[in-house]
């Protein structure tokens, strides 16, 4: 069955070290739909980054299958747009020649000027307008974070992989970004995979939220967040129902960490 | 604007004074040490061997210079690129460039007796080429994963990626190295002229200073010398406003 645009079927995979093979994942299974997004969420060090490697193509995973559209990945794609912790931003570009890196790569339909023009509507839509010419030093982390957004999106991917792009940024900011995530949702349609550390930015923003267990991963816990009418409002996360399923990925999380809380509570008395 | 000429030049005047000064309350006579006054009718006097002889040490030097920006690069990359060719390379590198270039002078002299162009030329590069693979190599492999990773997951090529990110990442520290090598393939320039009979340039000029005890005549070759180097050294910083002016404004 070929459902989701991006299948994850089986996959394992591990590192060579100097100490030996280091398995990372271990029959991880994930499916996203299209036009769905998905969040992963998942103990530090458990495989999260090494998952979006494999997807983007960065690297082949040693069994198992990464498929997009159903056709197995064994290189990187154009149709791929990727954003990390880091913003990455090059410094002897303008904000706008950032933005417009991807398409001097890709083959593209768009002529330079339509580039150009989709990058000052991206860098708009993310409220950086009036910066297309400065220099990445010149903007705040929050900033340069919806500038390396706009770059992921300028070429118009299918995919957008998203690896903790807001771990690094303060509380308002980082609520600031999710909801322009929602807006660059609606503006620019894409299947996107987004790695979290932070439980309320996985169901402010994601469709399904999948926790991986501690390494080697696989997939232990499938999330589905309820939809809602229109963008979700930053207070729902605070009423029972999202109270409820926060409190469903903490104890998953815990389990993927090897800590039981039941019995964590027993040794504390 | 005019504090950052002005000041420089009476600083400079102040020191001639004393300089002059000093000369003449000793009463040194000129075979001992020249003044500043004596400088002038010393560079008057020979002033055409200065500007052929000056020429002649700023082509070698020059050439010398991008013989080492060409290799050093060269090595950089082959040393920033693959883990394996920079263990190999390193220590070889660092033991070359740990052996005085005062003692090879003389060898390469007597190697290559009479090429004067091409022994000094191969002084200048010997000497200047290390920093230049050095910081060319350090800046490639410290590129951040995710700047590669960047590119790559759009199906970029090596030659891409280091065209757009690695090559414009690494010239701040270029550039910084160059300074440094430009200011050694000086004075390997100059070892080489000052030791090699019937020599040419400046440094050759220095030598028959000395072989007719014509101290201000040395004297002017030392203040010529200078000159020289200051000029080189901010063609180089004028190239790095040029190429890499952005690395200042992240830095401030
Ligand atoms: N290139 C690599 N070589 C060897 N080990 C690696 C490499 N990349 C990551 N690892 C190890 O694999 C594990 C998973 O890494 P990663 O996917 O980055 O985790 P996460 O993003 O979930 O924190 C970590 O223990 C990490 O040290
Ligand atoms: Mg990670």
């Amino acid at each position: 069955m070929e459902d989701g645009l991006i299948e994850i079927k089986g996959v394992t995979h591990s590192y060579s070290t100097q100490s030996g093979p280091l398995p990372v994942l271990k029959d991880l299974n994930i499916s996203v739909p299209e036009g769905g997004f998905v969040a992963v969420v998942g103990p530090s060090g458990c495989g999260k980054s090494t998952l979006t490697r494999l997807i983007a193509g960065l690297m082949k995973p040693n069994a198992g299958d990464v498929k997009l559209h159903g056709e197995v990945v064994t290189s990187p794609r154009s149709s791929v747009g990727m954003a990390f912790q880091n913003p990455v931003l090059l410094e002897w570009r303008s904000i706008l020649r950032n933005v417009l890196l991807p398409v001097e790569i890709v083959p593209t339909k768009m002529s330079r000027s339509q580039a150009e023009d989709r990058a000052r509507r991206l860098l708009k839509l993310v409220g950086l307008q009036g910066f297309e010419d400065k220099r990445p030093s010149e903007l705040s982390g929050g900033m340069r974070q919806r500038a390396s957004l706009c770059r992921a999106l300028i070429h118009q991917p299918e995919v957008l992989i998203l690896d903790e792009p807001f771990g690094a940024l303060d509380a308002f900011t980082r609520e600031d970004l999710w909801q322009i995530m929602h807006r660059l949702r609606i503006e620019e349609p894409f299947t996107g995979i987004l790695i979290t550390h932070d439980l309320r930015e996985s169901i402010f923003l994601a469709d399904e939220v999948f926790v991986m267990s501690g390494r080697p991963a696989h997939t232990q816990f499938r999330l589905t967040v309820p939809k809602t009418d229109g963008p979700r409002e930053l207070t729902q996360l605070y009423g029972h129902e999202a109270v409820e399923m926060l409190a469903t990925l903490r104890h998953q999380i815990e389990i993927a960490q090897g800590r039981f809380p039941g019995e964590d509570k027993k040794v504390g008395i | 604007m005019v504090q950052k000429i002005i000041v420089p030049i009476v600083a400079v005047l102040i020191f001639l004074v004393f300089w002059e000064l000093l000369v003449w309350i000793n009463g040194w006579p000129n075979y001992k040490m020249a003044s500043p006054s004596d400088l002038w009718p010393a560079f008057w006097k020979f002033r055409e061997l200065f500007f052929v002889m000056g020429w002649d040490t700023l082509w070698r030097t020059v050439v010398g210079l991008m013989l080492a920006v060409v290799v050093g690069v060269a090595f950089g990359m082959i040393m920033g690129f693959s883990r394996i060719m920079r263990d190999a390379l390193y220590p070889l590198l660092v033991g070359f460039n740990a052996i005085p270039k005062a003692t090879v002078v003389p060898i390469v002299a007597l190697m290559f007796v009479g090429a004067h162009d091409f022994n000094t030329i191969l002084i200048a590069f010997m000497i200047s080429f290390f920093p230049i693979a050095v910081s060319v190599s350090i800046g490639l492999s410290t590129l951040e994963p995710e700047y590669r990773d960047i590119l790559r997951s759009l199906g970029a090529s090596r030659m891409t990626i280091f065209w757009k990110i690695a090559l414009p990442k690494t010239l701040p520290e270029f550039f910084g190295a160059l300074k440094v090598a430009v200011t050694l393939a000086f004075i390997g320039t100059n070892l080489m002229e000052i030791v090699s009979p019937h020599g040419k340039g400046l440094g050759a000029l220095f030598d028959s200073g000395k072989t007719s005890s014509d101290y201000p005549l040395m004297f002017a070759v030392l203040i010529a010398l200078g000159f020289l180097g200051i000029f080189l050294y901010y063609i180089v910083v004028a190239l790095e406003k040029t190429f890499a002016s952005w690395a200042e404004r992240e830095s401030q």
